[in-house]
C-alpha cells in the first residue's frame, strides 16, 4: 500500500487538505496525517513514499489523485528539501515539523526526539543553565530576554514550588510559529519544558494557549498524554485562554492561569521570583523552549554557532500578509529583510510593488523597502526604531493608506487594552481620534467651555495640522513611557514609524515632516 | 469554538446542569479553576447563563463581583445564546493587507448584518476575530469552527448561503 503524507495543519485543512486526504483514502492509501512544511503556496502538499525517498506535490486537489499516484501531476516538486524554499533554511527548532506524525512517541524517538532530556537527567540543574547561557539563547517572544539568565534566577530563588509556563498565546498577525510547532510537533516542546522543569527544580508546567487555535490545544493536549510516562515525574496542563490580546503578556498571562481577569502586574517583582501563584516561574516562549532540546543534544555550541552579532542561532521567521510565497522560514539571524520578502517571499501576491512591511505583530514598526537592508537581528531592529518581536514579516502592497494601519494600531490597542494604567487605556482612544481628526483636516477648536470669558488662559484657535501631528508624537511618547506593558508601550512603535516612513498620508509632505524632527 | 449540545430545555433543568459541571470543576480541585470552568460551561450550554454566577461563585468561594469580572473581561466568553452560526472573520493586519477590510464589507452586506453583531432572527452572526495564525493566505474565518483561507468574493457567496441552510 502507498504512503502519503498529507498535513492536518490548520493552515493546509483551511485549504482543503482533509478533503484530499480523503480522496487519497479512498484510493486504497495508508495516509499519515503530518504537520506543515511551511510553505503555504504549495498546500494542500502531498508526499508519496517511494524507493528513492518521498517525493512531493503541491497544490493538489481531491480530484488529483490518479495523476499524483502514476507520478504525472505538472504539480510535482520532487524532494521538498531540494525546493528553493526549504533549501536555504536551517532548521533547528521545525526539524520534524511536516517530517513525522506529530502524536506518534516513537516517530518521535526515531527521529532525534528526546535526546536533549536525556542528556540533560545526566546534568546537574546548574550545568544545564550553564549550557542554556552559553547558547546565547534570548526570549522568542519579542523581548530578546537571555533565557539562560531567566532561569538561573528562577533556580537561585528558593521556594517549596516552582513553575515552568509557557506561552503560546501567539496574538501576533503575521505570526504562526507556535501554532505550526504545536501542531506539527509537539512532544518537542514537551521535552523543551521537562528540561526547564529539572534545570530549575520545577514538578509542574502550563501550556497556555490562545483559544482561537482549538487544532493546537487539542494536538497538544493528547500529546501531553501520550508523553506523560516520559516526562515523569514532571507534569504538564493546557491552559486555554479567551480571546484577550494582552494576555500574551507574561504577567497578565500569569493572572489568567490563576482564574483571573487578564490584567498586567507591575513589575518587579520579576515571575522569576514572584510569578504563579507568588512562587518562581520560568514563563518562555513556544519557541525559547524549543529551542532548547537541541541546544543540549547539539551542544551550546553547534546552537551559537550560527547567527549574528548578539543573537545567536536561528529564529524561526514568518513571512505573510500580501506576499507570493508565504510561510515559515527558520535561518540563522542575519539574513537581510530585503531577502526575506523580495527574494524567498517573491514580493506580493497581487504583483504590485512593496510599500511597506510591519515587523513583530500589531505592535512593530512599519518599513519601507529603502530600509530592506536591514539584518534581522534584535539590536538592528531597535536601533531602526522596530523591534523583532515573535519574527512575522507582514507584507503591503502599495495599495495600502499608512495613516489607516496607524489608526487601526491604536484602535486595536483601545479594544484590547487591560485598563489597568492610563497611558494605555486613554491613550488609544485619544490617539484614535487624533489620526482621524489629523486625517480629516479638521484640526481641534475650541470647545464651548474653553471659550467662556472666565478661560482667560484657555486656546480658542483651532490647532494647525503641523500642531496635531506634534500633539500625536507626544502622546505616543506619553505611551511608550508610562505604559506598564507593551501593548501601550510599542503601539507607538506603528504609529511613529508610519508618520516617519509615510508623512505623504498623513496629508504632510515628507520636507515638512523632517523639519519638525 | 465549535457549539456541541446547545440546549433548548426549561430553566430549571439548566440550572441543575449547572450545578454538576460546577460540582464537577470543584471536585477536580485544581487550581485557577474559575476559566476552564467557564469554558466547559460556554461549551455545553452554548453560553454562560447569568444565573450561574452566584453557583459558581459560591463554589470557589468567590466573589460574585470576581466571577462577573472575570466573564466581562474576556472577549470569547458570553452571557447570551449565541446565533444558531457564527462567522469570525479576522481583521488583523494580515488580512488587511490580502483585501480583508473588502471582504469584511461584503460579508456584512451579503449576510444583511454589521460586524459584531448578531442578525436579529437569531441565524448568523459576524464576529471580529483578531488572526487565526493562517496569516499567509487570507483573508481568513472560522465559520462555526471551521477554518476557511483566501475568502474572495466567490467563497462569501458560498459561506453567505451555506449559513443560511
Amino acid at each position: 500500500m502507498t504512503r502519503i503524507f498529507i498535513s492536518k495543519d490548520m493552515a493546509s485543512v483551511a485549504l482543503g487538505a482533509d478533503q484530499v486526504a480523503d480522496a487519497f483514502r479512498q484510493a486504497d492509501c495508508e495516509v499519515v496525517r503530518t504537520g506543515s512544511r511551511g510553505l503555504f503556496t504549495i498546500e494542500p502538499l502531498v508526499e508519496v513514499e517511494t524507493s528513492s525517498g518521498r517525493v512531493a506535490y503541491g497544490p493538489v486537489g481531491p480530484e488529483d489523485v490518479a495523476k499524483v499516484l502514476d507520478g504525472s501531476h505538472p504539480n510535482c516538486i520532487g524532494r521538498i528539501e531540494e525546493h528553493p524554499f526549504f533549501s536555504g533554511q536551517q532548521r533547528f527548532t521545525f526539524a520534524r515539523c511536516g517530517v513525522i506524525d506529530p502524536l506518534s512517541i516513537s516517530d518521535y524517538a526515531e527521529n532525534g526526539g528526546w535526546k536533549g532530556l536525556e542528556a540533560a537527567y545526566a546534568l546537574s540543574p546548574q550545568q544545564v543553565v550553564d549550557a542554556v547561557k552559553a547558547s546565547g539563547l534570548r526570549g522568542r517572544g519579542g523581548a530578546g530576554f537571555p533565557t539562560g539568565i531567566k532561569w538561573q534566577t528562577v533556580l537561585d530563588t528558593e521556594a517549596d514550588e516552582k513553575f515552568i509556563v509557557c506561552n503560546a498565546d501567539e496574538g501576533d498577525s503575521g505570526t504562526f510559529a507556535d501554532r505550526m510547532l504545536m501542531e506539527g510537533d509537539p512532544f518537542h516542546l514537551i521535552e523543551g519544558m521537562a528540561i526547564a522543569g529539572h534545570a530549575v527544580g520545577a514538578r509542574h508546567g502550563y501550556i497556555y494557549i490562545r483559544s482561537e487555535y482549538t487544532f493546537a490545544v487539542k494536538t497538544m493536549r493528547e500529546a501531553i498524554a501520550r508523553s506523560a510516562g516520559k516526562i515523569a515525574p514532571f507534569t504538564l496542563e493546557v491552559r486555554v485562554g479567551a480571546g484577550s490580546y494582552v494576555c500574551g503578556e507574561e504577567t497578565s498571562l500569569l493572572e489568567s492561569i490563576e482564574g483571573k481577569r487578564g490584567e498586567v502586574r507591575a513589575k518587579p517583582p520579576l515571575p522569576a521570583i514572584e510569578g504563579l501563584w507568588g512562587q518562581p516561574t520560568v514563563i518562555n516562549n513556544v519557541l525559547s523552549l524549543s529551542a532548547v532540546p537541541f541546544i543540549l543534544s547539539e551542544g551550546p555550541q553547534a546552537y551559537a554557532d550560527v547567527g549574528f552579532g548578539r543573537s545567536r542561532g536561528t529564529m524561526p521567521i514568518q513571512i505573510a500578509g500580501n506576499v507570493k510565497n508565504g510561510g515559515l522560514y527558520e535561518i540563522g539571524f542575519g539574513v537581510t529583510l530585503g531577502e526575506l520578502v523580495s527574494q524567498i517571499g517573491g514580493g506580493t501576491a497581487s504583483g504590485r510593488p512593496v510599500r511597506a512591511v510591519q515587523v513583530g505583530g500589531p505592535l512593530g514598526a512599519y518599513f519601507p523597502p529603502s530600509m530592506f537592508h536591514l539584518p534581522f537581528d534584535y539590536e538592528a531592529f531597535a536601533e531602526a526604531g522596530g523591534l523583532i518581536g515573535h519574527a512575522g514579516i507582514t507584507v503591503f502592497d502599495d495599495t495600502v493608506d499608512m495613516a489607516k494601519m496607524a489608526r487601526f494600531a491604536m484602535e486595536f490597542c483601545a479594544a484590547e487594552s487591560c485598563g489597568k494604567c492610563t497611558p494605555c487605556r486613554i491613550g488609544s482612544t485619544r490617539g484614535t481620534e487624533l489620526i482621524d481628526r489629523i486625517v480629516a483636516k479638521a484640526p481641534r477648536t475650541a470647545d464651548m467651555l474653553e471659550t467662556l470669558p472666565q478661560m482667560r488662559n484657555a486656546r480658542t484657535i483651532a490647532r494647525t495640522h503641523d500642531e496635531e501631528i506634534e500633539l500625536l508624537r507626544d502622546l505616543c511618547d506619553t505611551m511608550k513611557h508610562g505604559s506598564l506593558c507593551a501593548l501601550g508601550g510599542f503601539t507607538p512603535y506603528p504609529v511613529l514609524s508610519a508618520l516617519d516612513h509615510f508623512p505623504e498620508d498623513f496629508g504632510s509632505t515628507p520636507a515638512l515632516t523632517e523639519a519638525a524632527e | 469554538m465549535p457549539q456541541r449540545g446547545r440546549k433548548e430545555k426549561s430553566a430549571m433543568t439548566d440550572i441543575a446542569a449547572i450545578q454538576t459541571l460546577i460540582d464537577g470543576a470543584v471536585h477536580r480541585d485544581a487550581r485557577g479553576a474559575l476559566l476552564p470552568l467557564l469554558h466547559e460551561l460556554q461549551e455545553e450550554f452554548g453560553y454562560i447563563d447569568p444565573a450561574a454566577v452566584p453557583l459558581i461563585a459560591s463554589a470557589l468561594n468567590l466573589s460574585r463581583a470576581e466571577v462577573h469580572g472575570v466573564i466581562s473581561f474576556y472577549p470569547e466568553l458570553r452571557t447570551e445564546a449565541p446565533a444558531r452560526h457564527v462567522i469570525k472573520l479576522c481583521r488583523a493586519e494580515s488580512c488587511q493587507a490580502r483585501g480583508g477590510a473588502a471582504i469584511e464589507a461584503a460579508m456584512a452586506q451579503h449576510l444583511g448584518v454589521a460586524m459584531g453583531h448578531a442578525r436579529k432572527d437569531g441565524q448568523v452572526a459576524l464576529e471580529p476575530v483578531y488572526c487565526l495564525g493562517l496569516c499567509a493566505i487570507g483573508p481568513n474565518a472560522l465559520v462555526d469552527g471551521r477554518p476557511v483561507a483566501r475568502i474572495d468574493g466567490e467563497a462569501v457567496t458560498r459561506i453567505s448561503a451555506e449559513v443560511e441552510a
